[in-house]
């Protein structure tokens, strides 16, 4: 990748942070962890990547998102505020009553969001049909799905991996945000899903793993996606939760806890300087 | 009278759509055979998709297809699709409000020897209380077709239930007209009003002819649409009989009886008699003969109105 892309994806990333934290402070509530950790690849996604338009959010080829891990809807919000979807000021209106911002997305209410989800599972098989129905009158967007690691625990995420398989939904590709931690502890020790990538192996899946704080190799997981024909792809993302605000790295109780002023003007100091540091 | 169950009449309307509708999509879930969505996939196999064992995931799909202005139509049975698939259906499909409809058969106590496994009496209950969901029972032939021709040009999440069981047709194809939310008179009478829904309309019908007989006179009221349920045509009957005896092959907690206990306690405070699967499960057992037993036939609603009038 261009060094001055990249330089510019980090800084914007730092943007995209700084957005989340807004959010959840002023929300007083929220999930600040995992939304950290997915924040770079959205970024990149938004960015760099994905066929959209501001101006125009329900072109018709343009390529689609599906956040379904809908919890992390900060990181999502702050992404799509910051590339002019609606406006970043707007970001401090997360959860609060009469915002478009609701605490998980809603189709409809803001714009470039096509799906409703929230509900762990549900939206992969959205993603599953959006693919497929791409397939069926030749349109050539791609669709993208953002999972947590904790969310394939639920089974309706290896149904929809079934199907895409089968129909050979090569339009189609999955993020899984591998931070290794949800609400009750470790991953590994609440309930393993690993071995991820051998997983989606046997279910007949491309699978790419990356580190999801590295844009280079960011570029080329999507890049390698966009290459393999006849099947979908899995990018399965090494990353921190909390990633970019110290005190909330890798640590559980991040990630569905707001932080107090305290702790919000300490982590907005940090994401200052880190962009400061980029400049 | 002629009989077809209405899962038949689905499977022929949706080959009667494609043919206006090139953007038609019909999922199922390894069910085509029994669901009768199999006589669409031998017409328009490209428009076909089966999703297999996978209720959950075929919402979704269903969902996520809608979102890009296809009309889709995902088919199962009633207990897999309002019973297991029912979250995904309220948060993938109801909440974000998409054009989904859902075509759920072997509805009710007459799906018959399978057992109470497969007869779903809760599913009118559990679709009534997503917001914004469509909810459609068709009486006959007729009916079915009118209703998935008429429910495709609506614009919002439907959810339709069919049955297994051949169905006597009554309803005439020259005059019929389906509206979404309107009930129809199908007889007039002072003494009772029988609103009936779905299989049960053609036993109202008889039990109403035999009741006229014996110097009763029933006004028979088909919903077809649970939800938005005709408040008008309820209440206007209600109030000119005093009398109102609901007939439905459901539960008779959350579906049609209580929808119309809904309306008249508000509006119209009637006595009201529910005629229904009586909060238990079903059994195996030829369908005919489960109806007979649980009470879903014209001898029983002759009874239930004999004893409401004190005749």
């Amino acid at each position: 990748m261009d060094i001055t892309i990249k330089r510019q994806l980090e800084r914007t990333a730092v943007k995209v942070r700084l957005g989340i934290i807004e959010g959840v402070y002023n929300a007083k509530s929220g999930h600040p962890g995992g939304s950290l950790s997915i924040a770079d690849t959205l970024t990149y996604l938004y960015f760099a990547r994905m066929n959209l338009d501001p101006s125009d959010p329900q072109m018709p080829e343009r390529d689609r998102l599906v956040l379904s891990k809908g919890h992390t809807a900060p990181a999502l919000y702050s992404v799509l505020a910051n590339r002019g979807f609606f406006p970043v000021e707007e970001l401090k209106t997360l959860r609060h009553i009469d915002s478009r911002l609701q605490g998980h997305p809603v189709r409809g209410k803001i714009p470039g969001v096509d799906m409703s989800t929230g509900s762990l599972g549900q939206g992969v098989s959205a993603a599953c049909g959006m693919a497929l129905s791409g397939k069926l009158s030749n349109d050539y967007y791609r669709v993208y799905a953002i999972l947590g690691d904790g969310e394939i625990e639920e089974g309706q995420v290896w149904e929809a991996s079934m199907f895409a398989a089968h129909y050979q939904l090569d339009n189609l590709c999955f993020v899984v945000d591998n931070n290794g931690l949800q609400i009750d502890g470790k991953i590994k020790d609440v309930m393993s899903p690993y071995p991820i990538d051998e997983k989606f192996k046997a279910f007949g899946w491309n699978v790419v793993c990356i580190d999801g704080h590295d844009f280079d190799q960011i570029e080329k997981a999507f890049d390698n996606a966009e290459r393999t024909l006849n099947r979908p792809t899995v990018i399965i993302q090494k990353s921190i939760k909390g990633k970019g605000v110290s005190f909330m790295e890798d640590q559980v109780s991040w990630h569905g806890t707001a932080p107090n002023e305290e702790q919000y003007n300490q982590a907005k100091a940090e994401l200052e300087q880190q962009l400061a540091a980029l400049s | 009278m002629d009989k077809k169950a209405t899962r038949e009449s689905y499977g022929e309307a949706l080959v009667m759509l494609a043919e206006k509708r090139n953007d038609l999509v019909v999922l199922d879930a390894d069910l085509a055979a029994a669901t009768k969505t199999g006589i669409f996939k031998k017409a328009y196999p490209d428009r076909f998709f089966d999703c297999g064992i996978a209720e959950a995931n075929m919402m979704g799909v269903a969902a996520g297809i809608a979102t890009t202005g296809k009309l889709v139509f995902a088919s199962t049975f009633a207990m897999f699709a309002a019973g297991r698939a029912y979250e995904i259906v309220r948060n993938s499909i109801g909440y974000p409000h998409l054009n989904v409809k859902i075509g759920a058969t072997h509805a009710g106590i007459s799906v018959g020897e399978d057992g109470a496994s497969h007869q779903c009496n809760e599913d009118i209950a559990l679709m009534r209380t997503i917001p914004g969901m469509t909810v459609i029972n068709p009486a006959d032939d007729v009916e079915a077709k009118a209703a998935v021709l008429a429910m495709a040009d609506y614009e919002g999440p439907t959810y339709m239930r069919f049955g297994r069981l051949a169905a006597p047709i009554f309803n005439d194809p020259a005059t019929y007209k389906f509206e979404v939310g309107k009930g129809i008179q199908l007889r007039q009478g002072d003494d009772v009003t029988i609103i009936a829904t779905g299989l049960m309309v053609a036993q109202a019908l008889s039990a109403a002819s035999e009741l006229s007989d014996i110097g009763i006179n029933a006004d028979v009221i088909n919903i077809h649409t649970i939800k938005p349920i005709d408040r008008e045509i309820v209440i206007n009957s209600a109030k000119r009989t005093g009398c109102v005896v609901t007939v439905e092959e459901h539960s008779i907690i959350g579906g049609l009886g209580s929808a119309v206990c809904e309306v008249l306690s508000e509006s119209c405070p009637t006595r009201t008699v529910r005629i229904g699967v009586q909060d238990v499960f079903g059994h195996s057992g030829p369908a005919p003969k489960l109806l007979e037993e649980f009470g879903l036939c014209a001898e029983n609603i002759i009874n239930v109105v004999k004893k409401t009038l004190g005749k």
